[in-house]
């Protein structure tokens, strides 16, 4: 492709009159817009939409799509989103008309099907995770976060209790404290100790009998169990409060502890991460919670139930209300529930035990360059401090494009808060010990060049379609849209 | 690997986990099955729905079923898509990154507004999205002025957030005759609740699936401190003036059913488009172009500084994965499609909905209210007919609407909502007609 066609767009190809699709048949009579619509409802001046023919349009996103990386490409070490393989069966599965043709207002008796997979579904989730109900209905993990606390906030309220804070470490994902703001509390942060754990004193601290929850990572974003978990739980129970624990790093437990035994009163999922539904450039994603029965009637309605053979919906009036216009993302159920049945228990004791191996591998092989802050042995993902890079002037950022040129992805990088120039790195278990040596030997590669020749690390990438993109200019000038 | 990774065994990695807590049995699930075997169980599951190739429907209420070209599957199937995730690294994510951007560009041509983001959930949160918006455009004012026409089940959603946010809903009715917003109620109410209301939030076509005049909506609000809200279907904006145009400050809505199918409501796709002004207040993702550092063109994530990595607690909405794939399938059909493509599909969709109208005409079903309809309307049927009319149905196999009384009080219980599209044929339409007319005829 030549370099100056670049980011050319849609709006920029095409002639006037070009259309991807065919004229529609007129098998009934055709009155004309002008007899359907008065012209004050008319629309004056047609959207300035592409106007090219089907194969222009196909060139066009089969090109667009040559510009991403993605799993199938290659590595995709993004610590926290869990980056595994996704089977292909899922996508034939759900795309079957008995899956996608179904409509929302459909009455039960003709969803039997989809209602059964969500309310098998359910079950299994609560199976793998300890908890005693499942509602499935938001649409991604920080919409499962705030489903949660609606629902902790409405168990409060019900017993009377109108509390205001929550607690949330300061290790934590930015989706927390901005889920607890809409669920209407006011955050409060806790300190991590010097070990990377939740500072369970500083925790102590600050619970009272106006916290409603604490809001917990476990595994948390350095890749740490928090060993005090049950301490953590009794504490905050003492003074009324609830135990959240997200989701986020769930992988890492799977088959190994589960969430509710751990004493935690409700979590989220995340089901485009432990259950491999494809990320999709940025969703759908699915994020059910679980709860302990105490929180069960607060759950978003309708919730699925099972009566004498046959499906249904019921709506409790002690449930929080619906979070979506309907059931949530569907279609990623159907995808994860084929993957709970492909795992078995078998499986899916191996899910968490490999990725935890495969972490700790990765660190021991690349752990003579950069180093944790935090001690090991971690779960599934570790965190890197990449503050000696500035001995040769060089930022975690600088580090993480070179990785690019190399045909990796590059980790979730300045995340967490709590490690200075951090590079948080995830295997996942789908990974073979062959790519993890390929890895560990690129990112040793980098860290040599990035102390004997700085330059070419600052300066990348060098080997894709595109230099450093400028995303000062971006946030200064913005140009949000193309300019016709 | 053990070795490497500084144990002996794999109990060492998690000896963190205090023994007792470890889960002692495998668990309880079902055995782990082959391809095939797994297969023949979804497909099983699949077929004991009745979905919409094996029913006749005329289900609406924003999730309208329309043909989706073969091309739109062909892209959003590539893993390069599926299998991506956020664009954070914009060197090796240019493909997404520009998709949405084009896409973008789409919808705020669409709506007449100047930006979008890159996407919600769904149309419900994205009206909620947009009233989170509102507050903060008008300085943390929480009361809305809401139509009651409003699509019952995003309003239920909204009604879900409003406690903990604080939010107060003031009612605006319909008109008795014509089923549109009660214009002189809006002026009512902002004069009732001076200085407290966020926005007027409206939608069109609204629930009973009529255009809302939107002219002056905007000036009533905006004399009043609040912003304008609509929700708007995209599609009928491809034929009627957009919300845009009458200087709507924030326009929300479902993009499901261009290019997205059904699927039990979801995924589907919210949208969220606003003036240059609001951008610090938008919730969500949006990419910006820029150049790399030889000058040639690029698209990066941008105007991150509103969300939550970033503000945390202040920040402008909690999302953080959105509806990214379901961005691709629209920004493909539309793209195919072009705005004579699209203008076609919207006169497909409203032309055979008066035809239906035309022939329930003859048995003198008439429809609920006077407005303009898009390709959603209510017809009211004779008192005591529903029973009948849902019997004959059955026995055609054919959804024939949905019965609005279920879902928003204030009207008569024989008020059947029906959709019509481009995928309804004649035949299709001609028994939808034939069945109405006879079992919800006089008796």
């Amino acid at each position: 492709m030549p370099k100056d066609d670049m980011g050319r767009t849609m709006f920029e190809r095409g002639r006037p009159g070009q259309r991807g699709t065919g004229a529609l048949e007129w098998d009934i009579p055709r009155p004309g817009l002008a007899a359907l619509f008065p012209d004050k409802f008319r629309r004056k001046k047609a959207p300035r939409l592409p106007e090219l023919s089907e194969g222009e349009v196909v060139r066009h996103f089969v090109n667009l799509s040559t510009k991403n990386h993605h799993i199938d490409k290659g590595f995709y070490p993004l610590g926290s989103c869990t980056m595994k393989y996704n089977p292909k069966v899922h996508e034939t599965l759900a795309r079957l008309p008995g899956f996608t043709t179904l409509h929302p207002m459909q009455p039960a008796e003709t969803v039997q099907g989809a209602l059964e997979l969500m309310w098998r579904l359910e079950r299994m989730l609560g199976e793998i995770s300890g908890m005693q109900a499942v509602s499935l209905q938001p649409a991604a993990g920080a919409h499962g976060e705030l489903t949660a606390l609606l629902v902790v906030r409405a168990w409060h309220l019900s017993r009377g209790e109108d509390r205001k804070k929550v607690l949330i470490p300061d290790s934590a994902h930015g989706t927390n404290p901005a889920s607890a703001a809409i669920a209407g509390f006011d955050c409060v942060t806790v300190k991590s100790g010097a070990d990377g754990r939740v500072d369970v004193d500083d925790l102590k601290s600050k619970l009272s009998s106006d916290v409603a929850a604490f809001m917990i990572t476990n595994p948390n974003t350095v890749g740490l169990f928090e060993t005090r978990v049950e301490e953590i739980c009794a504490a905050c129970h003492s003074v009324g409060a609830q135990v959240y624990m997200d989701g986020a790093n769930l992988n890492a437990l799977v088959g190994i502890a589960r969430p509710g035994d751990l004493g935690f009163d409700v979590m989220h999922f995340n089901l485009h991460k432990t259950f491999t539904t494809p990320h999709g450039g940025g969703g759908p994603g699915c994020g059910p919670i679980g709860v302990k029965s105490h929180l069960a009637p607060f759950l978003p309605s309708p919730r699925v139930t099972h009566h004498d053979g046959a499906y249904g919906l019921d709506r409790p009036s002690t449930s929080i209300g619906p979070v979506h216009g309907a059931f949530g993302n569907f279609l990623m159920m159907v995808r994860a529930y084929a993957y709970v049945l492909a795992m078995g228990p078998e499986g899916m004791a191996d899910i968490g035990h490999t990725a935890v191996l495969n972490a700790n591998y990765l660190y021991g092989k690349i752990k003579g360059s950069l180093q944790t802050k935090y001690a090991g042995p971690y779960m599934h993902e570790f965190v890197l401090d990449g503050s000696p890079l500035k001995k040769t002037d060089l930022h975690t950022s600088d580090f993480a494009k070179r990785l690019l040129d190399y045909g990796v992805y590059a980790p979730t990088i300045y995340f967490p808060l709590i490690v200075p120039e951090a590079m948080m790195i995830e295997p996942t278990e789908t990974e073979s010990k062959a790519t993890l040596d390929e890895f560990a030997e690129i990112f040793l590669e980098v860290w040599r060049q990035s102390r004997e020749e700085p330059d070419t690390v600052r300066t990348a990438p060098h080997n894709l379609l595109l230099r450093r993109v400028d995303d000062v200019k971006a946030a200064k000038d913005l140009v949000l849209t193309h300019p016709f | 690997m053990f070795a490497v990774a500084g144990v002996s065994k794999f109990e060492d990695l998690v000896e963190a986990i205090p023994a007792h807590l470890r889960l002692a049995r495998p668990l309880d699930l079902p055995h782990s099955q082959s391809e095939m075997a797994l297969s023949r169980e979804l497909r099983h599951l699949a077929e004991k729905n009745r979905g919409m190739s094996e029913l006749t429907s005329f289900l609406g209420l924003g999730w309208t079923k329309h043909f989706i070209p073969a091309a739109v599957d062909s892209i959003v199937s590539r893993s390069e898509f599926t299998t991506a995730y956020t664009p954070y690294q914009a060197e090796a994510s240019q493909g997404s990154l520009q998709q949405i951007f084009e896409y973008q560009t789409m919808v705020a041509e669409i709506t007449g507004m100047e930006i979008s983001n890159a996407s919600l959930y769904d149309g419900a949160t994205s009206l909620v999205e947009g009233m989170i918006m509102a507050t903060a455009c008008s300085k943390g004012r929480k009361g809305f002025a809401i139509a009651s026409n409003v699509n019952p089940r995003w309003r239920e959603v909204a009604q879900t957030y409003a406690g903990s946010n604080g939010w107060t809903f003031h009612d605006v009715g319909w008109e008795a005759g014509t089923g549109a917003l009660d214009r002189a109620a809006v002026a009512k109410v902002l004069a009732g609740h001076a200085g407290k209301l966020a926005a007027v939030v409206v939608q069109t076509p609204n629930v009973f699936g009529l255009l809302e005049d939107l002219s002056g909506l905007a000036d009533l609000a905006h004399q009043a401190g609040a912003v304008l809200l609509v929700a708007a279907d995209p599609l009928a904006c491809a034929i009627a003036e957009p919300p845009g145009s009458f200087g709507a400050d924030i326009v929300v809505g479902e993009m499901l059913g261009l290019g997205i199918p059904t699927s039990l409501g979801g995924p589907g796709l919210g949208y969220l488009t606003t003036k240059k002004a609001h951008l610090r207040q938008m919730p969500g993702r949006v990419v910006g172009r820029t150049v790399d550092a030889e000058g040639t063109r690029a698209y990066c994530l941008t105007a991150q500084t509103r969300e939550q990595h970033i503000r945390r607690e202040k920040a402008t909405s909690n999302i953080c994965s959105n509806q990214g794939l379901m961005t691709v399938a629209a920004s493909v059909y539309l793209a195919l499609q072009g705005p004579q493509g699209l203008a076609e599909v919207a006169e497909q969709c409203a032309s055979r909905l008066a035809y239906v109208r035309d022939g329930l005409q003859g048995a003198k079903i008439r429809p609920l209210f006077s407005g303009t309809p898009f390709q959603e309307e209510a017809f009211l049927l004779p008192p005591g007919s529903r029973a009948r009319v849902e019997a004959a149905c059955k026995t055609a196999r054919l959804l024939p609407g949905i019965w609005l009384s279920d879902l928003l009080p204030g009207v008569p219980t024989e008020s059947l909502l029906v959709c019509t599209s481009e995928t309804h044929s004649r035949q299709d339409l001609d028994l939808l007609v034939s069945i109405l007319s006879s079992a919800g005829g006089a008796a």
